[in-house]
């Protein structure tokens, strides 16, 4: 690591991003925070109501619900795509034109709008008109995701796992390609198992990459909206109903502003706190390198 | 030194060739290794293709075959949908509205970010660790949170409904992740250029154009194809920011829905032509993609 120069002026570069992103990013953050202190009835009918509306949030059932879902829903995608991405990008050519074919094909799902994927699965999964479903009532299995809530369940994290997979693929591929090719001569000539080539060669380069395939997988999975709300609508009933769809009925849906402010708050510092976990462990890691 | 690593590759492979049988055990062995993997590898494309495979097989029937029964290509060939799109502005003023703003917020996200990613990556200054937490604390922070805040702030300086809100407020998680990107990559760059380029006496804007970017111009192409990606597949901000002149493509599709049912087809269609432009762009920058990945900086 280089050293760097001492220099305040430098501010001045960061500045434009600094204005730009205080725009998006404190102005909306301050409304959130006024608006969850406060009852408003109109624009010009407003109380300040202190903590009340947070108290009512922490203790809101459904909220609890949402966010045990979500975290089940979290960690159930981080449990398949993980291991699985690690096995496509161990498949994946390294050389010649399938290294770039394989390369363009794998990371199709990620350039589709998130609507369109939730529009792709839901077309997919319906028993009369989609492959997935017809094949599913071909063998024998009652599955209608709309009605049933494993199967909402299942068509949800399936389909999560089909549209992300592939970046915790491509992160690993990319990894798999940073181990010089020495490495791989001298387990040849040790005539080392393949398990062992992964679990000392492969496994410990790939700690990095993975660490960031966790965390911008936790982050996005646990921000997901789009998807289960074009397939599922959150339901049946409530059963797939995030933290974000839930946020946005109360705030658009019922204009529950101040409640939903509250809970933008929580939810926002939930993942704050994850992400910062995550920052100081990644920076502490490289910091002992 | 180029002598020593020749000798030493020479070596290896004699050694190498005098334990021929054993190796060509383990070459056969790996041989069959990446013969799974390639048969693994088509069976996991072949499924991923699978559900692509099928919208773009719908988009080219009539609404009476798709709901007629199941067939893996169409008997009633149509291109019906898809001269329904371009036949109506309606819905291809949506692909022109989205891609104006994802281009938008592609530049403005740039032309910020890389002198920024320049100051993380070369200078200390007070509070930089704190300012670059910050600024990759805002790329968490989930739409759904600032949906409505948004949506005022817009309305109220009157942005609402116009191409450059949505950029902007895109540029809400594109802006830290260019930073993050570029950043890396401008570390990679040796201090020494900058220095002598100082020393030669350019000035620090003619350094960073004529020397620097050129430098790091795969760090831009991977840092733009991101930004493109995320703005392009992001609907719920886009869709609360805008009514009718600005309204994106995806937010366009949700009219299939009617009194008389869903029009399958022409959904179809559209979601079909809204994954073009992505693998369009993922084409042009395939060989520069895998090495920003290994910056692990995505």
């Amino acid at each position: 690591m280089q050293t760097k120069v001492e220099n305040n002026k430098a501010w001045f570069l960061v500045m434009p991003v600094f204005l730009i992103v205080a725009f998006s990013a404190i102005i909306p953050l301050m409304t959130v925070v006024n608006y969850s202190v406060q009852d408003i009835f109109d624009p010009y009918t407003r109380y300040f109501v202190g903590t009340e509306w947070f108290k009512q949030v922490m203790l809101d059932s459904r909220l609890h619900e949402a966010l045990l879902r979500q975290f089940i829903y979290s960690f159930t995608i981080l449990a398949i795509e993980v291991p699985l991405g690690i096995c496509v990008a161990l498949m994946m050519p390294t050389k010649g034109r399938g290294a770039s074919l394989a390369l363009i094909l794998v990371a199709i799902p990620l350039l589709i709008p998130w609507n369109v994927v939730g529009t792709i699965w839901q077309i997919f999964g319906r028993a009369d008109i989609g492959l997935f479903g017809a094949f599913m009532a071909e063998i024998g299995v009652d599955y209608n995701y709309a009605s049933n809530t494993t199967d909402a369940w299942l068509t949800v994290i399936l389909m999560d796992v089909w549209h992300w997979t592939p970046l915790v693929a491509l992160l690993c591929y990319s990894g798999l390609r940073a181990i010089p090719e020495v490495y791989y001569q001298a387990a040849r000539i040790d005539q080392a198992s393949r398990w062992a080539v992964f679990r000392h060669i492969q496994l410990p380069k790939l700690t990095n990459v993975l660490i960031i395939g966790v965390l911008l997988r936790f982050m996005d999975s646990f921000m997901i909206y789009t998807e289960p709300f074009v397939l599922t609508g959150g339901g049946p009933g409530s059963s797939t109903t995030f933290l974000s769809q839930s946020l946005v009925q109360q705030a658009i849906g019922q204009f529950d502003i101040g409640p939903a402010a509250a809970f933008s708050l929580v939810y926002f510092l939930i993942i704050l706190l994850v992400c910062w976990v995550f920052y100081t462990t990644i920076m502490n890691m490289q910091k002992d390198k | 030194m180029t002598q020593a690593t020749t000798t030493q590759h020479n070596r290896s492979k004699s050694i190498l060739t005098e334990q021929a049988p054993v190796v060509s055990i383990a070459d056969r062995k790996a041989k069959n290794a990446t013969l799974r993997g390639r048969i693994g590898l088509i069976v996991y494309v072949v499924l991923l293709l699978l559900p692509i495979y099928w919208l773009v097989n719908m988009s080219f029937k009539t609404n009476t075959e798709i709901l007629s029964g199941l067939s893996f290509f169409p008997q009633d060939f149509t291109f019906a949908n898809y001269a329904k799109i371009f036949g109506d502005p309606t819905w291809y003023m949506g692909y022109v509205n989205s891609i104006f703003y994802v281009s938008m917020n592609m530049v403005i996200s740039l032309v910020v970010a890389l002198p920024a990613a320049y100051a993380f990556s070369r200078y200390k200054f007070v509070g930089d660790k704190h300012m670059f937490f910050w600024l990759l604390s805002n790329r968490m922070a989930p739409p759904a949170v600032f949906l409505l805040p948004f949506f005022q702030l817009y309305s109220s300086v009157g942005l609402f409904d116009t191409h450059i809100a949505v950029a902007l407020a895109h540029c809400l998680f594109n802006v830290p992740l260019a930073v993050w990107i570029l950043e890396g990559f401008m570390s990679g760059v040796p201090r020494e250029i900058d220095e002598t380029a100082y020393i030669d006496g350019y000035t620090f804007p003619r350094f960073f154009v004529k020397i620097f970017i050129p430098l790091i111009r795969s760090g831009i192409g991977v840092t733009a194809f991101f930004c493109f990606m995320f703005s392009w597949v992001e609907l719920l901000l886009a869709r609360t920011l805008t009514s009718v002149e600005a309204k994106p493509i995806a937010a366009i599709m949700t009219r299939t829905v009617s009194a008389s049912g869903m029009d399958w087809g022409l959904l179809a269609a559209a979601g079909v032509l809204t994954i073009l432009p992505g693998m369009l762009v993922i084409y042009f920058v395939r060989n520069h993609v895998a090495k920003g990945f290994a910056l692990g900086r995505v």
